[in-house]
C-alpha cells in the first residue's frame, strides 16, 4: 500500500507573514501554499479574484494558468494537468459550476485528485452574481449523474479560506476525489487578517504514486483503505483511463458486475474513510438544550444569535461543519438523543443541509431550518427567534 | 485487426493493447485502418513512446485511446482537445495526441477545437470525418454534406456543413492535412509530420462508416467508397484551404494533401518568451 506521505510545502509557494485581503485572494495562497501549480478558469463573480491573483502569482513561482473558453474546457484542462502530474484547480459560482457537472463525475470516475472552488452566489439561473447563497450544498454532492461521493469543505473566514484550501488539497490526494471548497460571496469578498506561516509549518499531502513496476501495476486496484494507487503519464506505465464503468486494469467493462464493484467502491472510499475526513468545531454541546448546526458564513452569523440566546440564559450548543460532505453522522445522532432541538441556519430555503440533519435524527430531536433565500446573511434576530422557538 | 487465425505477428501489435482485441469496430470501418497508420507512425516518428500521450472524446472514433498500448484517456464527449490541454501545459515534454471523431470534435467540442488552433497548443489532433454521429446512430453532424440522411435529417440535410480544414487554417493551425482512408502511405506520413510539428497540428481523414451512413445514403459497401476515394481524390498539396469544402455527398473530386505547413510560436514558446521579457529573472521559465 501506498504510504501517505506528508511533506511540507515548497517556500517558492507561501507569502509567510500577516496580511490583510480577503477570502479569494486568501483561498488563492492557500492553494499556491499547498502546492497547486495548475489553474484552469473562465471568470465569473464573486469568484474571479481568486484566479486573477493565482495568474499574477504564479509566474513568480513557477507553473501554469490557462484562462480557457468555457467552465466546460476547464474542469476537464485541470484533470488533464493532474494527470501530468500537477495539483491542480479551477473556479467558479453559480452557473459555471453548473456547466462543469460533466467533468464533476469524471473526477469521481477516473479518481482524479483535483480542487473545484465554488465562490456562491444566489441562483438559479444568473441569479443573484454579486451576493450570497449557499443553495449549490446540494448540487455539490451529487450534482452529475450517476453515483459517487465527494468531500466539501466550507471555510467561514479569510483565515480559513487559507488554511482549509490545504487541507482540501490534502483530502485530494488522500482519497484521490474531486473535492469541493465551498465559500460564499461573503467570504470571499470580506477582508480580515490572514497569517501565513511558514512554508515548513504547513503540512502538505504528496500524490499517492505507486513504487510497483508497470507490469505489476493495476491502475484501478485500491489499496486497502479502498484508494488506488496513481501514476502518471510519461511515467512508462502506459496505462489507460476511461470514464466507461472499468476494472481494475481500467479497461471497460459494460455490465452489471463490473459496475456494482466500480460504484461501490466510490462511494465506500469515502464512506468508509469518513471518520478520519470528518472536521467539525463544537462549543457548549455536552449540557446544551438546543444546538445550532451551521457552516460557512450562515455559522459566522449565527454566532451573534448563540451569544444572545446564551444572555437570555437559554443553553445553546454549537457544532460547525468545516466538513460537510461527508456528513458527520454518528455525531449528530449522538447530540440529537440529548438536546431538544436542532437549528439550521443555512442561505437556502430547502434545507440543503437541514433536510441531511432531519434524515439522521430520525424523530429523536426536532430539526429548526432557518431558510433564508440569500442575497444577504441572516439577521441574527431570526436564528434567534428559531432558538428561542426551539428551546420551548 | 481481429485476431485471425494462421497470421502469427502483426507489425504494429506492440502499439496495442491486444488484451483488448478484438476491438468493438464493424468491419470495413476506416477507424482501424486509420489507427493502424497511426501504429505505423508512432513506430517511425521518433518519439519515444513513453513521451505519448492519446487522448480521445467519445464516439467509435473515440474508442481509438483505449486500443494503443500508450499513456490513454478516454474522456468526455467533445471534450478531448480541454483535457489534452492540461495534460500537455503540465507536461511539456509529452507529446499529446487527440483522436477523436467528427461530431466529437467539432460538434459539441467545436468550441474547444477553435481555441486550441488560435492559441497554437503543442498538440496534435486527428479528426475521423465519417459525415455522422456513427456511435448513437446516425445523427447529423456538422461535417455532414448537403442531402446526406441522417436519422435526424430523415429528408436530408439543409444546412451548411464545415470545411475542417479551412476551420483549423484560419484558426490558426500550424499544420493541416486532408487525406482519405484510402491513402495509407499519406496518412501515415501526415501522422509523422504531424507529431513532429511544433503546434497545433491537424489532419482530417475522410473514412468509411459502412454501417450507417454508407448504408443510409446508400453508398454502398466500404469497398465501393474506398474506390470512390481512389477515383475522385485529387492531391492538391498547399491548396487554398476556401476551396476545399465538401459540401455535396459524392463530389466529383476531394481535395486531398498538405494544405498548411507553417512556423509560429506555440503557445509555451510565446508564454515563456513574453512573461520572460516583462517579468525579467523574477519570471520561473515553464517547461523548458
Ligand atoms: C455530453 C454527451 N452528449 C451526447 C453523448 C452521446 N454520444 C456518444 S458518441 C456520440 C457521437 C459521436 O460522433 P463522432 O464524434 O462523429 O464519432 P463517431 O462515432 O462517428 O466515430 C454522441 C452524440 C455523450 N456521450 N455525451
Ligand atoms: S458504426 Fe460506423 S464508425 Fe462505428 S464502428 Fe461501425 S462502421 Fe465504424
Ligand atoms: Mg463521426
Amino acid at each position: 500500500m501506498a504510504e501517505i506521505k506528508y511533506t511540507t510545502a515548497d517556500p517558492k509557494g507561501v507569502l509567510t507573514g500577516i496580511h490583510y485581503m480577503d477570502g479569494n485572494h486568501a483561498a488563492c495562497e492557500g492553494a499556491l501554499a499547498a502546492g497547486c501549480r495548475f489553474a484552469a478558469g473562465y471568470p465569473i463573480t464573486p469568484s474571479t479574484e481568486v484566479v486573477e491573483r493565482f495568474s499574477a502569482r504564479i509566474p513568480l513561482v513557477g507553473g501554469v494558468f490557462i484562462q480557457m473558453e468555457d467552465e466546460i474546457a476547464s474542469s476537464i484542462c485541470l484533470q488533464g494537468a493532474v494527470w501530468a502530474g500537477l495539483k491542480a484547480m479551477t473556479v467558479t459560482s453559480g452557473p459555471g459550476i453548473s456547466l462543469m457537472q460533466e467533468h464533476i463525475g469524471l473526477a469521481a470516475c477516473l479518481e482524479t485528485p483535483c480542487v473545484f472552488v465554488n465562490v456562491q452566489r444566489g441562483g438559479p439561473s444568473t441569479g443573484l452574481p454579486t451576493l450570497p447563497g449557499q443553495a449549490d450544498m446540494q448540487q455539490c454532492r451529487w450534482g452529475s449523474h450517476g453515483d459517487y461521493e465527494v468531500i466539501a469543505l466550507s471555510p467561514s473566514t479569510v483565515q480559513e479560506s487559507f488554511d482549509f484550501i490545504i487541507d482540501a488539497f490534502n483530502l485530494a490526494e488522500i482519497y484521490r476525489v474531486p473535492v469541493f471548497f465551498m465559500m460564499d460571496e461573503c467570504v470571499g469578498h470580506m477582508t480580515e487578517k490572514l497569517v501565513i506561516p511558514e512554508a515548513d509549518k504547513i503540512k502538505v499531502v504528496e500524490r499517492r504514486y505507486t513504487s510497483k513496476p508497470p507490469e505489476e501495476y493495476l491502475p484501478f486496484k485500491p489499496d486497502p483503505d479502498l484508494v488506488p494507487e496513481m501514476v502518471k503519464a510519461g511515467d512508462g506505465y502506459r496505462f489507460h483511463v476511461t470514464g466507461l464503468t472499468h476494472d481494475e486494469r481500467g479497461y471497460p467493462v459494460i455490465n452489471a458486475q463490473a459496475q456494482k464493484e466500480m460504484v461501490y467502491r466510490l462511494v465506500e472510499k469515502v464512506e468508509k474513510n469518513a471518520p478520519k475526513i470528518w472536521r467539525y468545531e463544537e462549543d457548549e454541546v455536552e449540557d446544551a438544550d438546543v444546538v445550532v448546526l451551521s457552516y460557512g458564513i450562515s455559522a459566522r452569523v449565527a454566532l451573534k444569535a448563540i451569544e444572545m440566546a446564551r444572555e437570555k440564559g437559554i443553553r445553546v450548543g454549537r457544532m460547525r461543519l468545516i466538513v460537510v460532505w461527508p456528513f458527520p453522522e454518528p455525531r449528530v445522532k449522538e447530540i440529537a438523543s440529548k438536546v431538544k432541538a436542532i437549528v439550521v441556519p443555512e442561505l437556502n430555503i430547502r434545507g440543503q443541509v437541514a433536510r441531511e440533519v432531519e434524515r439522521i435524527v430520525e424523530g429523536t430531536c426536532r430539526v429548526v431550518r432557518v431558510p433564508h433565500a440569500g442575497g444577504t446573511v441572516h439577521d441574527p434576530q431570526e436564528i434567534l427567534d428559531a432558538i428561542m422557538e426551539a428551546a420551548k | 485487426m481481429s485476431v485471425v487465425e494462421g497470421i502469427k505477428e502483426n507489425p504494429v501489435e506492440e502499439f496495442l493493447r491486444t488484451d483488448r482485441l478484438p476491438h468493438v469496430w464493424c468491419s470495413g470501418c476506416g477507424i482501424g485502418t486509420t489507427v493502424n497508420c497511426f501504429a505505423r507512425a508512432v513506430k517511425e516518428c521518433g518519439i519515444p513512446l513513453n513521451d505519448l500521450a492519446i487522448v480521445s472524446g467519445i464516439g467509435c472514433t473515440g474508442r481509438v485511446a483505449g486500443y494503443l498500448r500508450l499513456d490513454s484517456f478516454h474522456t468526455t464527449h467533445g471534450r478531448a482537445i480541454a483535457f489534452a490541454t492540461g495534460l500537455h501545459l503540465a507536461n511539456p515534454e509529452l507529446k499529446v495526441v487527440v483522436y477523436s471523431g467528427d461530431g466529437d470534435l467539432v460538434g459539441i467540442g467545436g468550441n474547444h477545437f477553435i481555441h486550441a488552433a488560435r492559441r497554437n497548443l503543442d498538440i496534435t489532433v486527428i479528426l475521423i470525418n465519417n459525415f455522422t454521429y456513427a456511435m448513437t446512430g446516425g445523427q447529423v453532424t456538422p461535417t455532414a454534406p448537403l442531402d446526406s440522411i441522417e436519422t435526424t435529417t430523415p429528408y436530408g440535410v439543409f444546412e451548411q456543413n464545415f470545411n475542417l480544414p479551412h476551420l483549423a487554417a484560419s484558426c490558426g493551425a500550424v499544420y493541416v492535412a486532408r487525406w482519405t482512408a484510402y491513402h495509407v502511405m499519406q496518412v501515415k506520413k501526415a501522422m509523422v509530420e504531424a507529431l513532429n510539428k511544433k503546434g497545433f497540428s491537424f489532419i482530417e481523414i475522410i473514412a468509411p462508416c459502412p454501417t450507417i451512413y454508407l448504408r443510409r445514403n446508400r453508398l454502398g459497401s466500404a469497398i465501393d467508397e474506398l474506390k470512390y476515394y481512389k477515383e475522385h481524390s485529387v492531391i492538391q498539396h498547399g491548396a487554398d484551404t476556401r476551396d476545399v469544402g465538401i459540401d455535396i455527398r459524392r463530389p466529383e473530386k476531394i481535395i486531398v494533401g498538405k494544405f498548411v505547413d507553417i512556423e509560429k510560436p506555440d503557445y509555451l514558446t510565446a508564454m515563456n518568451e513574453h512573461l520572460g521579457e516583462v517579468l525579467g529573472d523574477k519570471y520561473v521559465r515553464w517547461g523548458e
